[in-house]
């Protein structure tokens, strides 16, 4: 099952994907988490500039993931009682 | 009401500039977040599912217009428009940014609010009665003991590493409307045949993992007393209290395994001790403090009638209105619980109009309820037309008080980080069902609380039906209770069968509705008399059988 980097950013607290390169609010963005996830997450905490870290699963296809946790698909979409605030890439409608 | 006086201010200064200090030197790297988040914490500020979540605390649940304006500018500046009121009588914003967070401590100081000692193993924000000052039935304002706590219990050094959290009510009338027995302390005011007042004190009681009643430690402590007493109580628990393990560590653990005997006699020892050392507040300080909750100047001459041709008016007085010990005057709920909306939640805009409808008819006070909704306490019988119409206008007439509709949820998993299932989806969901008026009068009071998780925020173990979120292999799933109060007859809640899915425990609660309609021995016996008459095995019957 494919894995995600996900975490949320010091200074806002907004929930984040790691792009492969940088740091994403859509979930569309992410890439697929290999085995360098552990060696990712350890870098992170050092550098402490992304809070609680964490390799979640999803399934799906890049573009197109779909957390396998109700709670990481209400962090990837945003409240399910408030659509109006959802997050874009993802519809709350998922949950 | 109470108004800062220059230690106040002071105080809240200090630690305003001491914690902007430590959010700048984590924003620069200076400090980790491992270092960072126990002060974060210490200021009521979290890090939840979507950013961070700010609690801030409303002593006794008390505001002017002017704090609830600010309350509206802080959701509209630096949150996403709109606010939670909480259980505690607090409200929280979940949108917070931590690099705008100095700019927003600022802004509430300049009212006289503050954040801290919302998180943490301290004394929490003191809550109370939200009719205090006005009920008929108090004996006195119960606030100015809650603010004395309040300026007692504030930084008090001993008292802010505790081994768990510590949560106090007080309340002034043989109704409860706090929920006294189920806090860590609970303190009823009370007049003796002299005319003297003085509080039972109530130790241990508690929701969460393990929910208990509290116990009276003391029938009587005379109020002049009280703060050692108080004291004393935390000493004890402050030694004897469990570290080694989280889940032990409230005070109604240490009560439980001493036995309420044992407990009492270390406490009486230790007041023993604390008495003669002058720690309770001289009488000048009761004095200045009880002279600014005094009553507002009732208009004598106020009508004591209301003109009820309205029908929808007269359905809110009638649902929403309580009586007021001043003739001419009533105490008006506004409820946080519209059709479809959330529970507790209130937008900037409504926010606003309240503060200028309680400027306007209530002597500028607003409280906020542990059941999530407002309370304007003072308000001359002839402005309740005016009033209703201007909460109208901003959505905020629903006249469901203490109906099926009036649902007590927390955050749960569309915002909590330790959720197990999401809380007002499935508060929304029942309340749907029960959409027409008519039907949740003819229902009657019935509380309704749903958690997302065991720590019980959402007081499903004081519910008449409580609903509690589990997790089942991933999916959410949710317990059913049976029973609870939280008011002066209270009692726990009790597990009616197995769980369910979202849908199945709405459906669920249709059934135990529909057996109480039938059931009941009249339209006066409310849902929670008919399941203490009849027991949980007809009801259980009547949603597995
Ligand atoms: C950031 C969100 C929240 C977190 C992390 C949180 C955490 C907790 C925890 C861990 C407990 C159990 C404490 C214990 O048993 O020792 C608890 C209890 C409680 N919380 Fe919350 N809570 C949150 C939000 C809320 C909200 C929104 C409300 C009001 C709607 C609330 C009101 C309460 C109450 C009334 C209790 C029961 C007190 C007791 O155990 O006696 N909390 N909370
Ligand atoms: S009961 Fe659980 S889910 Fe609900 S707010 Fe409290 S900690 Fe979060």
């Amino acid at each position: 099952m494919p894995r995600l980097l996900t975490g949320n950013r010091l200074e806002t607290g907004d929930v984040l994907w790691w792009t492969g390169r940088d740091w994403s609010p859509l979930i569309r963005d992410a890439v697929a988490i290999g085995d360098e996830g552990d060696a990712l997450i350890a870098s992170l905490v050092a550098a402490e500039r992304i809070n609680d870290p964490a390799l979640i699963d999803v399934t799906g296809t890049p573009g197109n993931w779909l957390p396998t946790t109700t709670r990481e698909r209400v962090r990837a979409s945003g409240p399910s009682v408030r659509a109006d605030l959802a997050r874009g890439s993802l519809s709350t409608d998922v949950i | 009401m109470y108004r800062y006086d220059q230690y106040d201010q002071a105080i809240v200064d200090a630690r305003v500039a001491e914690f902007k200090d430590q959010v700048a030197r984590r924003l620069r790297g200076e400090i980790t977040e491992d270092q960072f988040k126990p002060l974060r914490l210490m200021n009521g500020l979290y890090l939840q599912l979507h950013a961070y979540m700010l609690r801030v605390a409303i002593p006794y649940g008390t505001l002017s217009g002017t704090q609830m304006r600010m309350l509206a500018h802080i959701a509209r500046k630096y949150d996403r428009d709109y606010g939670h009121f909480t259980t505690r009588q607090n409200i929280q914003y979940n949108w917070i940014k931590l690099e705008q967070f100095a700019d927003l401590l600022d802004d509430l100081s300049k009212v006289e609010m503050h954040a801290f000692q919302t998180s943490g193993n301290c004394i929490r924000n003191i809550s109370s009665d939200q009719f205090a000052g006005a009920a008929a039935d108090e004996v006195a304002d119960p606030r100015p003991y809650a603010e004395l706590l309040r300026q007692w219990s504030t930084l008090h050094p001993e008292f802010s590493f505790l081994p768990r959290k510590f949560k106090i009510a007080v309340i002034a009338s043989d109704t409860d409307r706090a929920a006294i027995q189920l806090h860590d302390i609970g303190l009823q005011l009370r007049r003796n045949d002299a005319g003297e007042l003085g509080f039972r004190v109530y130790v241990g009681g508690g929701m969460g993992r393990t929910p208990v009643i509290g116990s009276v430690v003391r029938d009587w402590i005379p109020v002049g007393q009280f703060l050692s007493y108080s004291e004393a109580i935390l000493r004890v628990y402050n030694r004897h209290g469990r570290r080694d393990n989280i889940y032990k560590a409230r005070i109604k653990i240490l009560v439980n395994e001493l036995g309420v005997e044992e407990f009492t006699a270390q406490v009486e020892a230790e007041w023993a001790e604390l008495a003669p050392l002058g720690l309770d507040a001289p009488q000048a300080e009761y004095d200045r403090i009880i002279a600014q909750f005094a009553p507002p100047a009732f208009d004598l001459a106020a009508p004591d009638t209301l003109d009820l041709s309205d029908p929808d008016f007269a359905v809110w007085v009638k649902q929403n209105v309580h009586a007021h010990k001043a003739p001419g005057y009533a105490i008006a709920t506004i409820s946080l619980k519209p059709k479809r909306g959330i529970p507790g939640d209130a937008s900037s805009a409504q926010m606003d109009a309240v503060a200028d409808l309680a400027e306007k008819y209530a002597h500028d006070e607003i409280r906020v309820t542990h059941s999530q909704n407002l309370v304007l306490a003072h308000v001359k019988k002839a402005d309740l037309y005016a009033l209703w119409q201007g909460l109208d206008a901003v959505g905020l007439a629903t006249p469901n008080l203490d109906l099926v509709s009036d649902i007590i949820a927390c955050p749960g998993m569309d915002y909590c980080t330790l959720a197990n299932a999401r809380s007002i989806p499935i508060a929304q969901k029942i309340a749907a069902k029960f959409e027409d008026l008519e039907t949740q009068r003819d229902i009657g009071e019935l509380k309704i609380k749903v958690s997302g998780c065991i720590n019980g925020c959402g007081h499903h173990h004081a519910g008449h039906i409580g609903i509690l979120g589990v997790d089942k292999k991933g999916e959410e799933a949710y317990q059913l209770l049976l029973g609870g109060s939280g008011a002066e007859d209270t009692t726990l809640a009790k597990i009616l069968g197995p769980g369910f899915d979202e849908d199945g425990i709405v459906v669920a609660v249709e059934k135990l509705i529909g057996f109480y309609r039938g059931a009941r021995s009249g339209p006066q016996e409310r849902f929670l008399d008919t399941y203490r008459r009849l027991g949980p095995a007809p009801f259980k019957e009547a949603v597995y059988g």
